[in-house]
């Protein structure tokens, strides 16, 4: 886990300013930047996975009875997977906080 | 032990050393007066005498950002240019440095254009200072010859890992055919073992790179950058030792001539050392006592090691071969003024400007600006500085 | 989707390798782009990426949206970053320095690091003969710095540096033809590609990586923010680029030209072009032209592909 940006000392930098904690983006969370949320009629869903495919964001996973479903912590809420699913079963709606 | 002496251009046993030092890879684009060095590189790996990949680059910016690549990737790397092709991998020059990869460049030091000049002074690598490099200064073929292992010694050392440069004064230097003591290839490998890098770029443990930084981590990495820097130091007086361990011949940070007695000294950086100490001995003979301070290592600037030679002198008489435009002078005597600045004992700084395009510089001239600099020094005119020779 | 059923999404990689929590505007197609073009490369990849969108969403210290090794030197040289990472391990492996492995060197930069800025290292790269994929993500404007044209606008858009006005059409050069340019340096493979068509460009991301010596993808990646169109909408317009001809599908191996896609039928520029507000300003006029313009430069491609 890396420290936040603004608490690192320069002895905690490594050599060049590398950073060999691959895939450490996760930790910074797009969800926050969402103002519609991906829903998913799971009775309509074929579980064809366009959605998944199509996500700039990787932010739609496969669950363990084959549905996918929106990560809420990176959805940015674009609305390409609702506007490309090819049954229609995902609608964007306003989120309530 | 005094080894067999072989006659060559120093061009070609800068090329033969980065050979012995069995380099990966090698990026360069053909610029006077440096061509003479890769031309020999792409000869040794043409007849199998170096296992290496010569990379043609279409610009020395390309050579730069190869020599990136390749020691990204954890590859012994060496490039080499001078003047404009230094300016055109300006950009990349300091980002070697930041992202830490250990290449080792030698700059045939060359005028910068305008008007257009092929001829040697410093010019070109003074734009470069702030670069974050280690630099070094040479002064005949067998230090050539000898720091090229120096260079890829202390680079790819994990305590600096920073680029080298190796700065050798353009046709007064490189195109010289001067004595030099080869070493043979298994001393060699004795004092530059294989280059192990620690986290390359490699698949099987994913490095992120050049990463982008905010402000909030800006400063934070220029901190680690400068202190790196500092910190080599150590590294570059241990790689001078080891060298003299293996063949006898010693290097420090600054050389002096004749200083212990002097009053005044003239103070020299690369080629024109030699001709300073010529002079300082006819001077010296007619009962002037005056000494040579040569500096070799650039940066990290040793300010201490200066400042040990320089202490209790009435003057130090700079001879700079490039000008800030502008400025308070050249930039070796901008550098000693700060070095000596609230220090007690403290020597006048004299400047002078010589040498801009291989303008002679003579054993005369010599004596002439130590003269003129002890002069100067004595009547307390020590602001600015003097373009010598300059006529009207 | 492209000619496979819509279930053949559940065959492609799961892995990822250009991971969550990179920054990209909403509907970033060019961000979809390389996380396709990473699923089809894989593990067994080095990534030079140039100054851009995708250098700066990915990689703001202290972390990293790549699962594979990346570098970024800068803006221009990428290609020659590339370059480089293949001759230092080629060197390596010869040399007993590095155990052999089969690693995938790739250098991406998008449309102003490419046609503009980095030409002339793209050029030096390809003509050298590097084992390396040039990847291209083409959204036809520096969108990182705010949308200013690039030599790779097409005619007629409007950007903050081709902004359209009373004597403006906008843009008012044609795209510069960057697959043509590659293919002119005698490499094995050129091909174009766009994330809308995911399979077709995975296949060809995968024959790139295959095949000896160098190799460039030009791909075309809708912008949201700079050709000003809602962000779902993004796949479409890819799709309505090829449907319309506007960016042909195809390919160039070993000499021969190959259409991967002929739409059929062919739909109007218009449909392309209307929706997009930096085109906003083009009169019926316009349009036409550049319906003209596009329908001579796919016949012409058709004619490469029919030739044997």
């Amino acid at each position: 886990m890396a420290r936040p940006m603004d608490e690192i000392r320069w002895q905690d930098l490594e050599i060049g300013g590398a950073v060999s904690e691959p895939g450490s983006s996760r930790e910074y969370k797009t969800g926050s930047w969402r103002s519609l949320l991906p829903v998913v009629d799971k009775d309509q869903c074929i579980r064809c996975g366009v959605c998944w495919l199509f996500c700039p964001d990787a932010a739609i996973n496969q669950s363990e009875d084959g549905h996918f479903q929106t990560d809420v912590e990176y959805c940015k809420g674009c609305g390409i997977c609702a506007r490309e699913c090819p049954v229609g079963c995902i609608s964007m709606v306003i989120e309530e906080y | 032990m005094a080894k067999e002496r072989k006659g060559i251009e120093v061009s070609l046993a800068v090329a033969e050393a980065v050979g012995q030092a069995d380099c990966d890879v090698i990026a360069a684009y053909p610029i006077t007066p440096q061509t003479h060095i890769v031309e020999h590189l792409s000869e040794l790996v043409a007849d199998g005498h170096l296992d290496a990949e010569f990379v043609p680059v279409e610009s020395e910016h390309s050579a730069m950002s190869v020599c990136c690549g390749a020691a990204a990737v954890g590859a012994r790397t060496f490039t080499s240019t001078a003047s404009q092709g230094l300016a055109l991998m300006a950009e990349i020059f300091f980002i070697a440095s930041s992202t830490r990869l250990p290449v080792v460049m030698a700059l045939a030091n060359r005028s910068l254009s305008g008007p257009l000049s092929i001829w040697n002074d410093h010019t070109d690598v003074m734009m470069v200072r702030d670069g974050g490099w280690i630099h070094v200064f040479v002064e005949n073929g067998q230090e050539a010859y000898d720091h090229v292992f120096w260079a890829f010694r202390v680079a790819e050392d994990p305590a600096v890992r920073l680029p080298v440069a190796l700065n050798i004064d353009g046709f007064i230097m490189t195109h010289m055919i001067e004595p030099i003591e080869f070493e043979d290839d298994e001393l060699i490998k004795r004092y530059i073992p294989e280059y192990r890098m620690e986290k390359p770029l490699h698949p099987d443990n994913p490095v992120s790179m050049g990463c982008f930084g905010m402000p909030e981590i800006y400063t934070e990495v220029q901190m680690a950058r400068e202190r790196a820097l500092v910190e080599s130091y150590t590294t570059c007086i241990k790689a001078w030792e080891e060298w003299e361990a293996l063949t006898g011949r010693r290097y420090h940070a600054v050389e002096t001539y004749r200083v212990d007695d002097a009053e005044y000294c003239i103070v020299t950086m690369g080629s024109l050392g030699e001709t300073a100490m010529a002079a300082v001995d006819e001077l010296r003979e007619q009962g002037e006592k005056v000494g040579v301070i040569k500096i070799r290592l650039w940066r990290p600037f040793p300010f201490d090691d200066i400042y040990r030679a320089a202490a209790g002198k009435d003057a130090l008489i700079v001879l700079d071969r490039a000008i800030s435009f502008g400025g308070p002078g050249g930039p070796v005597a901008l550098e000693l003024r700060s070095a000596m600045c609230g220090r007690p004992q403290a020597p006048a700084i004299v400047d002078y400007v010589a040498g801009l395009a291989s303008r002679d510089v003579t054993v005369e001239d010599f004596k002439a600006i130590i003269l003129g600099g002890k002069a100067k020094a004595a009547e307390g005119d020590v602001a600015g500085f003097t373009l010598y020779g300059l006529r009207g | 989707m492209d000619k496979f059923s819509v279930f053949s999404a559940r065959l492609v990689e799961k892995g990822e390798y250009f991971t969550s929590g990179h920054r990209s505007c909403q509907g970033c197609a060019e961000a979809l782009a390389v996380r396709l073009v990473m699923k089809a490369l894989g593990r067994n990849t080095i990534v030079a990426m140039a100054t851009g969108c995708m250098e700066i969403v990915s990689s703001p210290l202290p972390t990293t949206a790549w699962e594979v090794p990346w570098i970024h030197v800068a803006f221009e040289n990428a290609s020659a970053v590339a370059s480089g990472c293949e001759s230092g391990m080629k060197a390596m492996m010869r040399k007993g320095k590095m155990p052999p492995k089969k690693i995938n060197f790739v250098a991406m930069g998008g449309d102003g690091a490419t046609a503009d800025i980095g030409m002339g290292q793209l050029s030096g790269a390809l003509e050298r003969g590097h084992d390396m994929i040039y990847v291209c993500y083409d959204n036809e404007a520096y969108m990182n710095t705010g949308i200013q044209r690039s030599s790779s606008t097409p005619w007629g858009a409007s950007t903050t540096t081709s902004p359209a006005g009373k004597m403006s059409k906008g843009q008012h050069t044609q795209k510069k033809d960057l697959p043509k340019i590659a293919i002119a340096h005698n490499i094995p493979y050129v091909a174009t590609a766009c994330p809308s068509f995911p399979f077709d460009l995975m296949e060809k991301v995968q024959k790139a990586a295959a095949i000896q010596g160098p190799a460039y993808l030009h791909i075309l990646s809708v912008c949201p923010t700079g050709w000003r169109i809602p962000p779902e909408e993004a796949i479409r317009y890819g799709r309505l680029a090829v449907n319309t001809c506007v960016f042909p599908l195809y390919e160039y191996e070993y000499g021969k030209y190959r259409l991967n896609y002929r739409p059929s039928p062919i739909l109007p520029v218009r449909e392309y072009i209307e929706g997009q507000g930096r085109f906003r300003h083009l009169t019926p006029e316009d349009i036409e032209a550049i319906q003209e313009r596009t329908m001579a430069e796919y016949e012409k491609l058709v004619k490469l592909s029919e030739e044997d």
